[in-house]
């Protein structure tokens, strides 16, 4: 076997009564790509916290490249050769490539010197590893899939030859996504090793060595790749088996209950962010809108919803118009049958210091059940509440406790029940799934599939490529705040991943 | 990245946080008496007795206590719509207008439990339409609310420093104030309240509207906790977003807070102009409006924190009297040095002991819940 490039034997970890780590011990070889994987909260981001030395544990040894290392700070970890790509980028926007690449590392007091010698080690960097980009190009003027680039050679750069990664994905399309993948192993190739956490199955079938599953703090089990399979890995993760296929029969598509023409949405600046849009919704299907984080769907989804005023379009909810552009008002769309859970589920869908009971009624708040002459009547709310959560299985099981001592999955509940016990006639669904753990996906997917089936006309906002595949019946694609393309459930990832890209529309440009 | 935290009982949240902040800022407190070369400990005892020792003392600091209630629980309102209403001050003095109006026309014709409902009235109409300008510029021009609000106090205090000179001065009088109430403008004391208690009192300002300024703080407590408006009110606080999602329009929560803000804050000049001195003189408001900015930090914004901490502040005011009087090294600018520590350690601070006092918790901690503090970051 190889030598180790990472050994952890025993990393202990408490906050307060959180157990976060539990005794792990795991053996990273050098020169492999390491998955791994597991539910929020399961302790990955506190383990690799704890080797990049933003924490330290409480008991247990780690070991980098055979040696018992001391790591209290991250400038300790780099000093070690150890490399994070954050999920969110630690970039300055409005500095150079190369300046990014020096910052922390500047080694001189003139800034000119270390930037020439910077740029003849970015050359070589570039060079050896296949990670072209521009030194001199803003980085706020890079697409994202190039500013992960600049985050990697910024590790690099330090010397790194472990290379930790955390949920690196999350703002990709699939191509960009395999072009890492790509770089990724020519890494490897260089001899480096690469720490991938990520709760995509997928990708870690795809392009890792190993891979161990954590559960509640504890590390359950390290699998090589190639001998394990999706569907084991999904019932470590969870501790218990778990449909990963949504089965759902053919919709039956009714009347048009939403349908939207010519929408345009400009944001605070006047940057056009969504353009001339048109689609309908019909009672009974999930449409599904496919697009990479930041192409006008967030904007789509306000303006439908009546919280961010459209510049232009007609909208007909139910055969009636309803005036986007001026008087619409969420409250009003919530009395005419749109139930709405929003992306933002942290600052939109719930008011995180609230008890759970009082965002139960958030946006329903006015109506008559609740009252009690001029006051709410507590006990009522507190009493439908409970209802809502024995019957979508939230817990803890308890109204009165804070919603932001929830698990996001079991947040996200609180906003489903809440939205989808309304009996709505159409349900605006952005982001269903984000930060969700697994069990709660399943969940969380067979109650949308429920409401189509009792003929709700739905519409779902998701990055999540896989998601939009399996829930929906018809996948409209956004990009640039267009609609570039509308395929069926059939479609493949290949081909929404291009137009996802707008490639197609580009060509047909020229 | 996940970043768990033991939740504090509502005990340890709303008593022992605020004891400790408290405790902090009298610590700091007595080193700045040592520094002026008084005794510290000597000064604490002169300061409790002159607040509290005597039934005339008590009766002065539930007076004062009385004012910073209503200051308090008007920055509260405001507080929990995540609005910072600086300008108490303000409506406050132009609250004690609509006192005065109304006491001027009918203390020669009705008893004063006739003109009490009027001028309670008055002054919360006065005081709502001085808040109402800055709520309206916040809402529709989206002015900041803490620039306008403390503008309207500077405003406030020319207007009725022009209306008492030009316009409600008798004749005949050299100060500028208006003519004194007759009985039907004048507000029952408490003296025997307290007499009740055993307590001697020969002359003291503590009136019947201290028994309002309890009435409102439940009241309060009702609306925010009890209430669809309070619950929509709260909803903005904490999340702008959240509230326009859930149709609470904007303007309309901020202009109906900031009436709600600034009606309080004008019931406070019942207390001093109904109450005591019975007439409308300048400068009666004397920084009541700003100590209810430190009274609701301190008793975080909740009527039950705010009762508490009026009296504490009432105890500051009028043991700081007795204080000065008595330590020739000490003047009344040592309490506002002491106010300033307090809004300090109680408000700018008050997180400061918070993580060691969870951490202290949670090895407790079987009753403690972890939570996520910050969205998940991959975890």
């Amino acid at each position: 076997m190889a030598d180790a490039a990472i050994e952890l034997v025993g990393i202990d970890k408490r906050f307060g009564a959180v157990h976060a780590n539990r005794s792990i011990s795991l053996r990273i070889p050098a020169g492999t790509i390491h998955g791994i994987i597991g539910e929020n909260g399961a302790g990955k981001s506190t383990l690799m916290s704890i080797l990049y030395g933003f924490y330290q544990a409480d008991e247990g040894e780690i070991l980098v490249k055979g040696e018992p290392a001391k790591i209290l700070t991250p400038s300790d970890a780099i000093a070690r050769g150890i490399g994070m790509v954050h999920q969110h980028f630690m970039l300055v926007h409005n500095f150079t490539v190369l300046e990014n690449i020096i910052l922390g590392a500047e080694g001189e007091p003139l800034l000119k010197t270390s930037i020439a010698k910077a740029r003849s080690e970015l050359e070589r960097l570039e060079r050896d590893y296949g990670l072209e980009v521009d030194p001199d190009a803003i980085v706020d003027d890079l697409p994202v899939g190039l500013q992960q680039r600049v985050e990697i050679l910024k590790a690099l750069f330090r010397g790194a030859d472990i290379l930790i990664l955390d949920e690196p994905t999350g703002v990709l399309t699939p191509a960009e996504a395999d072009h890492l993948f790509r770089i990724l192993r020519q890494l490897k190739d260089e001899g480096k090793t690469i720490v991938l956490i990520t709760h995509k199955l997928r990708e870690i079938m795809a392009v890792t060595d190993n891979v161990s599953v954590m559960r509640q703090g504890a590390l359950v089990a390290t699998r090589k790749t190639n001998e394990t399979t999706v569907e084991e890995l999904a019932e470590l993760m969870v501790g218990r088996r778990v449909l990963l296929r949504v089965d759902k029969g053919p919709a039956k598509a009714g009347d048009v209950l939403l349908s939207v023409r010519n929408l345009t949405v400009k944001d605070a600046r006047g940057v056009t962010m969504v353009d001339n849009v048109s689609f309908d919704l019909r009672a009974g299907e999930i449409v599904g809108i496919a697009g990479v984080a930041g192409n006008g769907q967030t904007e789509l989804l306000e303006a439908v919803t009546g919280i961010r005023k459209a510049v232009s379009g007609t909208v007909m909810l139910d055969g009636r118009p309803v005036d986007l552009t001026g008087a619409a008002d969420p409250a009003d769309l919530r009395k005419r049958g749109m139930a709405h859970v929003p992306e933002d589920r942290h600052h939109m869908g719930l008011v995180l210091p609230f008890e759970e009971s009082e965002n139960a009624i958030l946006g329903y708040h006015r109506q008559e059940k609740y009252a009690k002459g001029v006051l709410l009547d507590v006990e009522a709310v507190r009493a439908d509440a409970l209802e809502k959560i024995l019957k979508y299985d939230i817990r803890p099981a308890d109204p009165r406790l804070r919603t932001a001592n929830f698990s996001g999955g079991n947040q996200q509940k609180i906003v489903l029940s809440r939205e989808m016990e309304q009996d709505p006639k159409v349900l605006i669904v952005g982001q269903p799934t984000r930060g969700v753990d697994v069990g709660a996906i399943e969940f969380i997917h067979k109650r949308l599939i429920d409401m189509r089936d009792q003929g709700k006309a739905v519409l779902l906002v998701s990055v999540e490529l896989d998601e939009i595949r399996s829930l929906s019946d018809r996948i409209l694609v956004m990009f640039a705040g267009r609609i570039v393309g509308e395929r069926d459930s059939e479609a493949t990832e290949g081909e929404l991943g291009l137009l996802m890209a707008g490639v197609e529309e580009r060509e047909a440009a020229e | 990245m996940s970043v768990p935290f033991a939740k504090l009982p509502a005990w340890a949240d709303y008593g022992l946080i605020p004891l400790i902040n408290l405790a902090v800022a009298f610590l700091v407190a007595g080193l700045v008496v040592l520094l002026v070369g008084e005794n510290p400990l000597r000064a604490a005892v002169i300061l409790i007795d002159g607040a509290l020792g005597r039934g005339q003392a008590i009766a002065y600091t539930l007076y004062y206590a009385t004012s910073f209630i209503f200051t308090g629980l008007a920055v509260a309102v405001a507080f929990h719509c995540g609005l910072f209403n600086i300008g108490g001050e303000g409506q406050a003095y132009v609250g004690g207008l609509g006192v005065a109006l109304v006491c001027l026309a009918f203390d020669s014709v009705f008893p004063w439990w006739l003109t009490f409902p009027l001028a309670i009235a008055g002054s919360a109409l006065l005081g709502a339409a001085w808040a109402f300008i800055p709520a309206y510029l916040q809402a529709r021009r989206g002015s900041h609310i803490v620039i306008t609000t403390i503008m309207f106090n500077f405003i406030a205090a020319s207007l009725m420093v022009y209306l008492l000179v030009n316009v409600l001065k008798p004749a005949s009088s050299q100060a500028p104030q208006t003519r004194t109430f007759l009985e039907g403008g004048q507000l029952p004391k408490l003296n025997w309240l307290l007499e009740a208690f055993g307590f001697s009192v020969r002359s003291a300002p503590l009136n019947v509207s201290f028994l309002l300024a309890l009435l409102a703080a439940f009241l309060v407590w009702v609306l925010i906790w009890r209430t669809r408006l309070g619950y929509e009110i709260r909803t903005r606080g904490h999340s702008p977003k959240a509230a326009r999602y859930a149709g609470v329009g904007e303007s309309r929560i901020i202009i109906v807070t900031m009436l709600i803000s600034g009606a309080l804050a004008g019931m406070m000049a019942l207390n001093p102009v109904m109450g005591d001195q019975n007439r409308l003189a300048i400068d009666f408001v004397t920084g009541a409006g700003f100590v209810g900015i430190a009274v609701a930090l301190m008793g975080r914004s909740h009527p039950a924190g705010i009762v508490p901490a009026a009296i504490l502040f009432g105890i500051l005011y009028q043991g700081g009297a007795e204080l000065a009087f008595e330590m020739p090294g000490i003047s009344r600018d040592m309490i506002v040095i002491i106010q300033g520590l307090v809004i300090l350690f109680a408000g700018a601070l008050e997180h400061m002991f918070r993580p060691a006092l969870q951490a202290l918790f949670a090895s407790f901690g079987s009753r403690s819940v972890a939570a996520e503090a910050k969205q998940r970051g991959g975890a």
